[in-house]
């Protein structure tokens, strides 16, 4: 039997501005527990929320790349319930008039690109951190560390339109990549800034019904996000094939052990007796408020990976290597215009070559998707630029230019400085490598027999042997045709 | 000269500066009379003596460098224990927050303490400022200094009391459904609401966010003017503070009654008190004597207020109330879990008003009756609004009687209902976010003090005070003091 | 009419330990609010925009600027448990 497959992923991402929701606490990451609030964030009688403009803005500014409409009347309401991580037990949150609605995002599937639709996006504050004595179940008493309270969370509803669990992963990728480049999040999923819940249900494949959904919390990675949903995808068909009723419930990940599990039942349904926020006044996004943040939206990453196709003739999947992150992208462009000074075109040759310098050694020592990384690259794009350069105009060859590099990441200085050094420059004297040559094929008359023979394979390994004898500084175009030549006269 | 406790600030800030009298001696006569009779009225929950004499102290020097901060230096405040004061507990009246010391000032206080004022202390009031007569305070009952068996009203009962019985020239209460306003019109002292948003609420521990409102009690109108001036303006740690000019509320004071159009309210006189009719009514024939030109006014809706008003404020504390589970601050109980530990916490904790208003709150939110109530109430609000506009383009003020009654024996309102009652012709002000003062007109057969209500265009304060102040020069009310010693 | 199960429900959402008598004297004084609470079904209010804000007020932010925070000690000067630099709550069940 096949079903078909529905997820929709519930998204909370942590906002990089610099300072919480509704209280002016920083929101550095890791700081030592409670040194990070104050009265308003920690919910103390009597203190108000204002709401962080930069916020609102980084809000709206990702409500546009995911092509909403941003309402113009928005407001906050009140969420109640008890959880001893969230100071006021109750979460300043949007209910009836978010942010920002109905838009779409899209994502690379098999064979093309898919529009998944997004529902809602909507701003709120985030809990403090509970640190558990042993396990939640077990624990005797738990740790309250109230830093996190009050941070800035983006919250964004996709409609249930990922048809499989590949497609929800590609969704996650898509998601981070846009947030990441419009610098509203730093897509670290380790340290929580981006979290995800997901909603999946089976059905007949035809069916305009959905099935029981079952919600799956704690989906902390793109892998794990995948892993849980297949494992859900083949518990629920194997319960729904022997005639069992799924239960709607919220279920736990468990990446250790790869499996989801139901939580403790819930005796009595959430009650969370939403109402506007009193102590916060509607707002009206419209106007030149709107205005001046889309004409500040940047290039996000697919319209980049379409350019970089279009403008340096890179094959669509360098393209797209490229620009998993901005701060890459922008690595790639920097290195590719120094290779063409004074505002000339690169050439597709050398726009392609930066694209493989890029991919094949680059980002062996450097994470693409990791901006800071990037930005204090031991080998910054002027310095790579400055290789190719050598081995464009034949100061050295590809094979000692890798070499190069791996001195350029040890000590961060130009490939030319390494090179003069050492003394890497290739031979390029005919003279000389004709010597070699003529050296080399007094040695292996084995070689020439098979040549002439028509085992034209003989030629390459003379070659080799060549290179070999000049330490890999012979100019191969000239051993190849030194080779050639003489190889016609025997 | 005579007892300085029985001056007004305008009158204490006129002897600093003519030199009759300084900020200390001022103070010691209040703190004494403090020590000597509050175990009577049992008007402060706490007293900062130390503070006092401090701020007494750094304001008697400025008087003698002749650099005074303005027109309250050296007035000796008491605080409603429902604004936070920095290194000072602010207890709301309730056990769950018996020991919080708060880590920092409300606005309020803030600016007061800019203004040179000398903070005696704080006041009590019912638990969370939810009620009527102070009743509900769990540390203690207040007595209305008139008359120490009846109540001073509420839910500022201490701060209203403290005035009037000279325990404090000046002080700040909160008003969510008219807890200045009664308290005032009961203890036969100013009590003023500003129009919502017109003081800032950053430190007023929350009852209902959307109606609560900080304002002056005084033993004179100019004083409440003083006050209020030193007080009001935006304030951008309270997003609902509002950014209109603040005037000199006290300068305009004399102006008097010729060009003002008084509304006369028309209201249900079934349950009310003859002896409050008959001084309310006397009251707005003085109104017309000093030149006012009279017309009636109803606010068809305004019945409804005190029904709507019982859906949010409930509604919203309920809410704002949620915060104490014991884990933060405030009392813990001990529970063989969480749950068991917050909900032991909240029932040792919250008195039976406050439990019955959680409830009331919690269930008006639940789950499919949202609309029926809180949204109902909130459209009700809008008929409110709709009615003090439509009255406000014929009239400048709207008045009428504080409360239906005077001051009430203590326990003489058991049933809740009775004692919401109370606030029936205060409520709507707050559901429309109009200021409002009671003034004192008069005094019943059985001698006890008489309100005068008089509600104003949103952040026309001035108007209003103006009004009170021309029919309180035009009587002698104020003249009258209840005797402790 | 509110009944002693919907007395006993709304304790639980509003985290009260109420004892039996306290849940009984509640429903009574509920239903007396409740009763009077009534007579706003007469108001005809369907058209009518909810006021949620006496003052009429848009788009009030702050700048992201920084402001202090309290001390670690300050914060948790307060808190009736405290394990080292945290707060400390009794075992959690989810409910
Ligand atoms: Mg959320
Ligand atoms: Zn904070």
């Amino acid at each position: 039997m096949t079903w078909e497959v529905v997820i929709g992923l519930e998204v909370h991402a942590e906002l990089t501005t610099r300072t919480k929701m509704f209280c002016g606490c920083p929101t550095t990451f890791g700081a030592s527990p409670n040194t990070q609030t104050c009265p308003i964030c920690l919910g103390m009688p009597g203190t108000l929320p204002v709401i962080n403009r930069r916020a609102i803005e980084f809000g709206v500014r990702t409500a546009l790349a995911f092509n909403c409409r941003i309402n113009t009347a928005c407001r906050f309401a009140r969420k109640h319930y008890y959880y001893p991580d969230m100071p006021k037990n109750f979460q300043i949150s949007q209910y009836e008039e978010p942010l920002a609605e109905d838009g779409w995002l899209e994502i690379d599937v098999q064979g093309g690109t898919k529009r998944i639709g997004i529902q809602r996006l909507h701003m709120e504050e985030d809990v403090g951190k509970l640190i558990h004595d042993g396990t939640l179940e077990t624990a005797p008493s738990s740790r309250v560390d109230f830093n996190r309270a009050g941070v800035p969370l983006m919250e964004t509803v996709s409609k249930p339109e990922l048809r499989s669990p590949e497609e929800a992963a590609a969704y996650l990728r898509a998601f981070r990549s846009v947030l990441m480049y419009l610098g509203v999040c730093d897509g670290n999923m380790e340290e929580g800034s981006m979290r995800c819940d997901a909603n999946i249900s089976l059905r007949r494949p035809g069916a305009t019904e959905l099935g029981t959904k079952v919600e799956i919390k704690n989906l902390n990675s793109f892998r794990n996000a995948q892993r849980a949903l297949e494992f859900e995808v083949k518990r629920q068909a194997q319960a729904l094939e022997a005639g069992e009723k799924i239960v709607q419930e919220t279920r736990l990940f468990d990446a250790d052990k790869g499996y989801t599990r139901s939580m403790r039942s819930k005796e009595y349904a959430h009650d969370y007796r939403y109402f506007p926020e009193p102590d916060l006044v509607p707002l009206k996004l419209e106007g030149a408020f709107v205005d001046g943040i889309r004409a500040a939206l940047p290039e996000l990453a697919r319209a980049q990976q379409q350019r970089f196709v279009a403008q340096y003739g890179l094959p669509a999947y360098d393209a797209g290597i490229l620009t998993q992150s901005r701060a890459l992208a922008g690595y790639y462009e920097a290195a590719v215009s120094a290779l063409a000074p004074g505002g000339s075109t690169a050439s597709p040759a050398s726009a392609k070559a930066v694209a493989n310098w890029i991919m094949s050694e680059l980002l062996r020592v450097v994470p693409g998707d990791d901006e800071r990384a990037i930005a204090e690259s031991p080998v910054p794009p002027a310095h790579l630029a400055g290789l190719i350069a050598l081995i464009d105009d034949g100061t050295i060859s590809g094979k000692i230019a890798k070499d190069v590099f791996e001195k350029m990441v040890r000590s961060r200085e130009d490939a030319r400085t390494i090179v003069q050094r050492e003394g890497l420059t290739q031979v390029a004297d005919t003279g000389a490598i004709a010597a070699i040559v003529d050296q080399v094929i007094a040695a292996n008359p084995k070689a020439i027999a098979d040549f002439k023979a028509g085992k034209t394979a003989a030629a390459k390994s003379l070659v080799g042997q060549v290179m070999k004898a000049t330490q890999g500084k012979a100019n191969p175009a000239i051993v190849n045709t030194l080779i050639e030549e003489k190889l016609a006269k025997v | 000269m005579t007892d300085p406790t029985r001056l007004t600030a305008h009158e204490l800030t006129d002897a600093f500066r003519s030199g009759a009298a300084t900020p200390s001696a001022v103070t010691e006569a209040y703190l004494g009379r403090i020590a000597k009779l509050d175990g009577k009225v049992r008007a402060y929950l706490t007293v900062t003596d130390g503070r006092a004499r401090a701020a007494a102290a750094a304001s008697d020097a400025r008087y003698r460098a002749g650099k005074p901060l303005g027109p309250l230096d050296g007035v000796p405040i008491s605080y409603k224990d429902v604004l936070s004061t920095r290194g000072v507990k602010t207890t709301c009246g309730s056990r769950i927050l018996e020991s919080w010391v708060p880590p920092f000032d409300a606005t309020v206080v803030t600016r007061l303490a800019a203004a040179g004022v000398v903070p005696l202390g704080k006041s009590n009031m019912d638990e969370f400022a939810m009620g009527s007569s102070t009743e509900h305070s769990a540390f203690q009952l207040t007595a209305n200094p008139w008359d120490l068996a009846r109540v001073p009203g509420g839910s500022s009962g201490g701060p209203a009391a403290a005035v009037a019985g000279d325990l404090a020239a000046i002080s700040l209460g909160t008003d969510t459904g008219g807890s200045i306003r009664q308290p005032g019109a009961f203890c036969g002292i100013v009590g003023m609401k500003p129009t919502y948003g017109r003081v800032s609420r950053y430190g007023l521990v929350a009852f209902a966010s959307s109606l609560d409102q900080i304002g002056p009690f005084a033993k004179d109108v100019r004083d409440a003017a003083l006050v209020l001036r030193a007080i009001a303006g935006v304030d951008p740690a309270d997003a609902t503070s509002v950014d209109v000019p603040v005037p000199d509320y006290a300068a305009s004071l004399g102006e008097g009654m010729r060009g003002l159009r008084v509304g006369v309210l028309e209201y249900d006189t079934a349950g009310m008190d003859p002896d409050v009719q008959r001084a309310v009514t006397a009251a707005i024939d003085v109104l017309k004597g000093l030149g006012a030109t009279t017309q009636a006014v109803t606010l068809p809706t305004a019945d409804h207020g005190l029904a709507a008003y019982y859906i949010i404020a409930p509604a919203e504390a309920s809410s704002n109330l949620a915060r104490y589970d014991g884990v933060k601050y405030g009392l813990r109980a001990l529970g063989k879990d969480l749950i068991d530990m917050e909900s032991r916490t909240r029932a040792a904790g919250f008195g039976a008003e406050v439990k019955r208003r959680i409830m009331l709150g919690t269930y008006a939110l639940s789950s499919g009756y949202y609309d029926a109530y809180y949204g109902k109430a909130q459209k009700v609000r809008t008929l409110i609004r709709r009615d003090f506009d439509a009255a406000f383009e014929h009239v400048d003020v709207i008045v009428g009687p504080t409360t239906p009654g005077v001051a009430f024996k203590h326990g003489e309102k058991e049933d809740p209902l009775a004692m919401y009652l109370n606030d029936v012709f205060t409520v709507p002000a707050n559901l429309s976010g109009n200021p409002g003062i009671s003034v004192p007109c008069g005094f019943s057969t059985s001698g006890l003090p008489i309100g005068l209500h008089l509600v104003g265009r949103a952040f026309d304060e001035a108007t209003i005070l103006r009004v009170a102040y021309a029919y309180e020069q035009a009587t002698t009310w104020r003249t009258r003091r209840p005797e402790l010693a | 009419m509110i009944e002693r199960k919907d007395v006993e429900h709304v304790a639980r959402l509003a985290r009260l330990a109420l004892s039996a008598a306290e849940i009984e004297k509640m429903r009574e004084q509920l239903n007396g609010i409740l009763a009077y609470i009534e007579k706003l079904n007469a108001l005809a209010t369907d058209d009518v925009e909810p006021t949620s804000h006496a003052v009429p007020m848009v788009n009030v932010m702050r700048d992201d600027a920084p402001g202090p925070c309290l001390p670690r000690d300050e914060a948790l000067a307060n808190a009736p448990d405290r394990a080292g630099e945290f707060f400390r709550v009794p075992r959690i069940i989810e409910d």
